[in-house]
């Protein structure tokens, strides 16, 4: 099953900006590890994974009466901007839950994909 | 074919992985029986010949969907693999057991609301009808029909998988189990609304669940902790009632309790696998189980022990506290060292959406004499009550005020 897991909140982590620069090195090798974890890992396959810029980077883009409007700032419904995501292939939901606890406590949202290959 | 219906879906779901065709296919297996077996007579092996019937219809369906083209030849190659487990299934080999864990755990997952996970286990593992587990949960029956195919869905669309889980997390998700069981044991014993005092009928059925599970892992705490438990509560469900009417404890006819069932539950108390470390829930089940002995094993209302009951209500409310769990060490205060200092104990007590403060209260200050706030607090209990005979008891003590 394909996942996208994305981070939506900091959770019980302190935000990014309080952190120090020791807790800054010492978060971002928990995501090394993750993507080790994931390698390791028999029929998990990391497939993308990126952080994302600040949520004021984002473009929304609609399509209304036919003409793409364009306007900046994100206005998808979450409470915090998100701080990155993941696509990862896994047998199930435990397997992506267990790997998931090698990072920062965030809050963090499982979607499966829909397989729409013929 | 009730016990045997957890075992065939279970593994049923091992060779297909589809639980939204499994059970529908089990579903028309049993219709095909029922209509065949008294013509043609009982096969020699029952279970075998609906788990046959069962895998056709599976296929049939999967030939029929678009995306089967893609995968059958897979879940083909699955099957015949699983050939092996049809067989062993006339005994009771461990593959099948396992089977049937993975089914209760895949039902008792953590990503499904509780009260699905409930009606689920009583659903798949033990077959019980859609229109029982909505009267258990005094719900109707589109409605649980509904929240049962949710959870289904919910299974194969989350990706819940059809697993034990590692032995780290495995008492943890029995505890889920246990709760998930005590929850539908629960719903049978505390009416909210209409005019059933309780179902207890539907209540053993959540027994029977703690009962298959404790069969595949019999040391589990939590759940040794929680038989032993709804067995006390269980053994009395004769005696609460009498033409009609709520009995309260203290006035039931203890030889109408079933003795037995106390029996086996205080054996179950004493199990070694209850000395060592607890998790918080197991731990709170057991205390509960011993506050339900205390008053199982007194001989009439007035030799139970309040002392000990006080003292288990003590331990209680630091493993897991809880407004009711104060609410029941209150009564038990009055019991030991009379009305006033169950009062006491009552103080600043509320429970949303209950009756249960008011009516104790009221039912404590008549003991104290006080019978305009007696009447005060009946009404109060009266006009919260939404169990027809429940209320129809609290109105009888306040006219006899």
């Amino acid at each position: 099953m394909r996942y996208l897991v994305l981070l939506i909140g900091d959770g019980a982590e302190k935000p990014w900006s309080e952190h120090t620069e020791d807790e800054q090195v010492v978060a971002m090798a928990k995501f090394g590890e993750f993507d080790a974890a994931c390698r390791d890992r028999a029929g998990v396959e990391l497939i993308a994974g990126e952080a994302l810029s600040e949520s004021g980077d984002a473009t929304v883009m609609r399509t209304v009466g036919g003409r793409v409007q364009l306007t900046d700032g994100p206005y998808a419904e979450v409470i915090e901007g998100m701080g990155g995501f993941y696509l990862l292939d896994a047998p199930d939901l435990d397997v992506v839950v267990e790997l998931l606890q090698v990072l920062p406590r965030y809050d963090i949202q499982i979607h499966p994909t829909v397989d729409v290959t013929p | 074919m009730r016990q045997e219906w957890g075992r065939l879906v279970a593994l049923l779901l091992s060779q297909f992985r589809r639980l939204d065709l499994v059970e529908d296919a089990l579903g028309d297996a049993v219709e095909a029986a029922s209509r065949t077996w008294p013509d043609d007579g009982v096969p020699a092996n029952p279970a075998g010949w609906l788990m046959t019937a069962a895998r056709r219809r599976v296929l049939d369906r999967l030939r029929s969907e678009d995306v089967a083209r893609r995968k059958l030849p897979l879940l083909l190659t699955d099957a015949e693999r699983h050939q092996e487990g049809v067989t062993a299934m006339a005994d009771t080999g461990a593959l099948v057991e396992d089977d049937v864990l993975r089914l209760v755990l895949m039902c008792a997952h953590p990503a499904l609301a509780p009260e699905s996970a409930s009606a689920l286990s009583l659903r798949l593992v033990l077959g019980v009808p859609t229109a029982d587990i909505a009267r258990l949960f005094l719900v109707p029956e589109p409605t649980m029909a509904a929240r049962v195919t949710r959870a289904k869905k919910r299974i194969v669309g989350a990706g819940i998988p059809f697993a034990v889980p590692d032995a780290s997390v495995l008492p943890e998700r029995l505890d889920i189990v246990a709760q998930t069981a005590y929850l539908a044991f629960t719903a049978g014993y505390s009416p909210g609304t209409g005019p059933d005092l309780l179902r207890a009928d539907l209540s053993g059925q959540a027994i029977r669940l703690v009962r298959v599970v404790l069969g595949l892992r019999p040391d589990e705490p939590s759940l040794v902790a929680l038989l032993a438990l709804v067995l006390l509560q269980h053994s009395r469900r004769d005696a609460r009632v009498h033409d009609g009417r709520l009995v309260l404890l203290a006035d039931q006819d203890r030889t109408r309790w079933h003795h037995d069932e106390v029996a086996e539950a205080t054996r179950l108390l004493r199990s070694p696998c209850l000395t060592g470390p607890l998790t918080p829930l197991a731990a709170s089940y057991v205390v509960q189980a011993r506050i339900a002995a205390e008053h199982a094993t007194a001989a009439t209302a007035a030799d139970t022990r309040w002392d000990r009951v006080v003292e288990l209500y003590d331990v209680l409310l630091q493993v897991a506290p809880s407004p009711s769990a104060r609410l029941a060490r209150a009564v038990a205060v009055a019991e030991h060292r009379g009305a006033a200092a169950g009062l006491a104990a009552l103080e600043g007590l509320e429970i949303p959406d209950s009756h249960r403060p008011a009516a104790v209260r009221a039912e404590l200050l008549a003991r104290a004499g006080d019978a305009d706030a007696a009447r005060a607090a009946y009404d109060q209990a009266i006009a919260a009550c939404r169990n027809d005979v429940e209320r129809a008891f609290l109105e009888g003590q306040r006219e006899r005020l």
